[in-house]
């Protein structure tokens, strides 16, 4: 499936705004992934063409930054803390509730595709500690206790 | 509200004001002043004379960090200079920057105003986070806002300065925090950091003068300038300027971010977060965020700011507290920190990329009771290669070589015993205290 036609007019147009091309390439993969998830192969060497940027020089960015994504995730990403103030808090025995409940590790997406793990540092919520970020709007839930796992995973957590 | 000049209209839900909302509490007063009646100079004098330390981790005087800038023409080459606001903000245990990023937008955008003045600067950048959502969409609307009020643009309020600034938003990895890698990062590079000299501000974004600061410094600009730098020097109890956004986290009851004089104490900011969670009896603290050494109850009453806190033998750096009581273990917390370090190695020097993985396999092995007492001289070793004075090309392994040296010397009894007797023994003794 290749790029939609206003995605690839805003890749286009991100060349014009700071510095040419290559501040571009970033921006343009952080479009991409809004409207799709991730970065697929194909999607990175078509924002490649269209910047007039080698593949390699594409995928040297999309690989050095951890939160693009160059493999398929599920509907909702949940990026736990895996920092030191969240683990103070119980941090270790929500990590364990959550593989658990989802029946996957970190890196994994579920079988129904709807969730995807990955840990992440401190992500500035130690307030709400044990705390996570959640979805494409990277909604910060916390504080999290492995009984109450609802208000990660559930309706309001969107 | 004059206590606490940065949170103090910072709505508790932190929904941030409308321009026009912050200009009836007197927001923009400052800017208009400073274009209209100040010259470049006189800021910079300003900020000077109000000890104004960089809020970033450094504390490098802000003023003198501005001084390198060179004035229109004075710099070989055609183009702008750059002025950068930080917001990368990714240390563990730092959750500052954050509440003045979402709830206060155009406290930051009249604080960039200003410094970009100062600094001849006509362009600058935001550097936020990804994962702060609502930091970036709330400080892209007040840019937005400004823009339109003509704070922003062409012939800002009439001064024959031009001044245009938007948001970047990152896409992850810690390391972009740090100001050279976070340069190569707005070139559209991996964030590798570049060696100094030069200095940004001779050859920064695009080989252009360039200053980068913290989100928490730029916020202080426009107080000063309103205010006075007396009125800023007098927040503070000691010799270095303003109040402090302080952040209290780890084992307390009230978590939160706590805006007081630079100078308090941590026996205080630990009081205002509810006092010692867990058994309610101090084991330590950090003072500065993850890269911060330890320090015991003997520093509680130390004066919290960049001087004190290295003259008591670590580092003030975010001016984030992680607190750990009796019933913590600090070897557990290092063997986070080094997770954390380790994974958020750039990887482009050996000490470091090497090095902290190691660090962390040995803290993971020592944590889970399967450590051997020979590591203990491996972790020294690596605190001696990539400390301070060590031969890493960054402060990130230096930073994360803080805690592991600073917990090494004081915690070495409870290192030996988790390596004797093959399990934690703050847990292990805690449990049976529970029992
Ligand atoms: C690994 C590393 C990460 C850093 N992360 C940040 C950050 O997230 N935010 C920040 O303001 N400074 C960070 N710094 C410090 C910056 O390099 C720089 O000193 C600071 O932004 C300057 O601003 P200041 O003078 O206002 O403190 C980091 C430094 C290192 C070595
Ligand atoms: S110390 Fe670490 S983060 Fe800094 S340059 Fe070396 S490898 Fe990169």
């Amino acid at each position: 499936m290749s790029l939609a036609p206003d995605l690839c007019a805003a890749i286009e147009e991100a060349k014009h705004h700071h510095g040419g091309p290559r501040p571009a390439m970033l921006e343009s993969l952080r479009m991409i992934q809004q409207r799709h998830g991730w970065v697929s192969d194909a999607h990175l060497e078509e924002a490649a063409a269209l910047l007039g940027v080698t593949t390699a020089e594409m995928e040297d960015v999309a690989t050095f930054y951890s939160l693009i994504f160059r493999r398929p995730v599920g509907e909702k990403v949940i990026l736990l803390c895996d920092g030191a103030s969240c683990w103070l808090n119980g941090g270790d025995a929500v990590r364990d509730a959550v593989m658990e409940k989802l029946g996957i590790g970190f890196g994994e997406t579920t079988a129904d595709g709807r969730y995807t793990l990955v840990n992440i540092c401190c992500v500035g919520g130690c307030d709400h500690a044990p705390a996570a970020v959640i979805g494409r709007d990277r909604r910060l839930v916390g504080p999290l206790s492995p009984d109450d796992l609802d208000r990660l995973l559930g309706e309001d957590a969107r | 509200m004059t206590d606490r000049p940065l949170t103090g209209r910072a709505r508790p839900d932190r929904t941030p004001h409308t321009l026009e909302e912050w200009r009836a509490l007197g927001g923009y007063e400052a800017v208009e002043r400073g274009l209209r009646e100040l010259t470049p100079e006189r800021v910079l004098d300003m900020v000077d004379e109000a000890r104004l330390n960089g809020r970033g981790g450094a504390g490098f005087p802000a003023a003198k960090k501005w001084r390198f800038m060179p004035k229109p023409g004075e710099a070989p080459g055609d183009g702008p200079n750059y002025f950068i606001v930080n917001g990368d903000e990714m240390e563990p245990g730092a959750f500052k920057d954050r509440i003045l990023l979402e709830a206060t937008p155009h406290q930051l955008v009249e604080g960039a105003i200003l410094a970009a003045y100062a600094t001849h600067s006509t362009e600058i950048i935001v550097l936020i986070r990804d994962a702060y959502r609502d930091a970036i969409r709330n400080v892209s609307r007040a840019i937005e806002e400004a823009e339109a009020a003509g704070y922003l643009g062409r012939n800002v309020l009439g001064s024959g300065f031009d001044i245009r600034m938007w948001v970047h938003p990152s896409a992850g990895r810690y390391i972009v925090g740090e100001e050279t890698a976070l340069i190569e990062a707005l070139e559209g590079k991996r964030a590798v950091p570049r060696k100094r000299p030069p200095f940004p501000a001779q050859s920064g974004l695009w080989g252009r003068p360039t200053t980068v600061n913290n989100v928490e410094t730029v916020s202080c600009v426009s107080h000063i300038v309103a205010n006075g730098s007396n009125w800023f020097q007098s927040l503070s109890r000691t010799q270095e300027g303003g109040t402090k956004v302080f952040a209290v986290s780890g084992r307390v009851n009230k978590p939160q971010v706590i805006e007081a004089p630079m100078g308090a104490t941590a026996a205080e900011l630990i009081e205002m977060a509810g006092g010692v969670s867990g058994n309610g009896v101090l084991r330590c603290f950090q003072p500065g965020g993850g890269a911060s050494g330890f320090l015991e109850a003997d520093a509680l009453e130390v004066p919290l700011d960049f001087g004190h806190v290295r003259a008591a033998g670590s580092m003030f750096g975010t001016g984030t507290l992680i607190v750990l009581d009796q019933t913590a273990c600090p070897v557990g917390v290092i063997a986070r920190h080094m997770a954390f370090y380790a994974r958020e190695s750039c990887g482009w020097c050996t000490p470091c990329r090497d090095g902290l993985p190691w660090a962390a396999r040995i803290m993971a092995d020592i944590e889970a009771g399967s450590g051997h007492l020979s590591d203990l001289d491996i972790l020294r070793m690596t605190v001696e290669v990539g400390g301070p004075r060590g031969r890493a090309f960054c402060d990130l392994m230096g930073g994360a070589m803080s805690p592991l040296g600073t917990g090494l010397a004081r915690f070495g009894d409870l290192f030996e015993q988790h390596i004797s007797d093959k399990c934690c023994p703050v847990a292990r003794d805690h449990r049976r205290a529970a029992a």
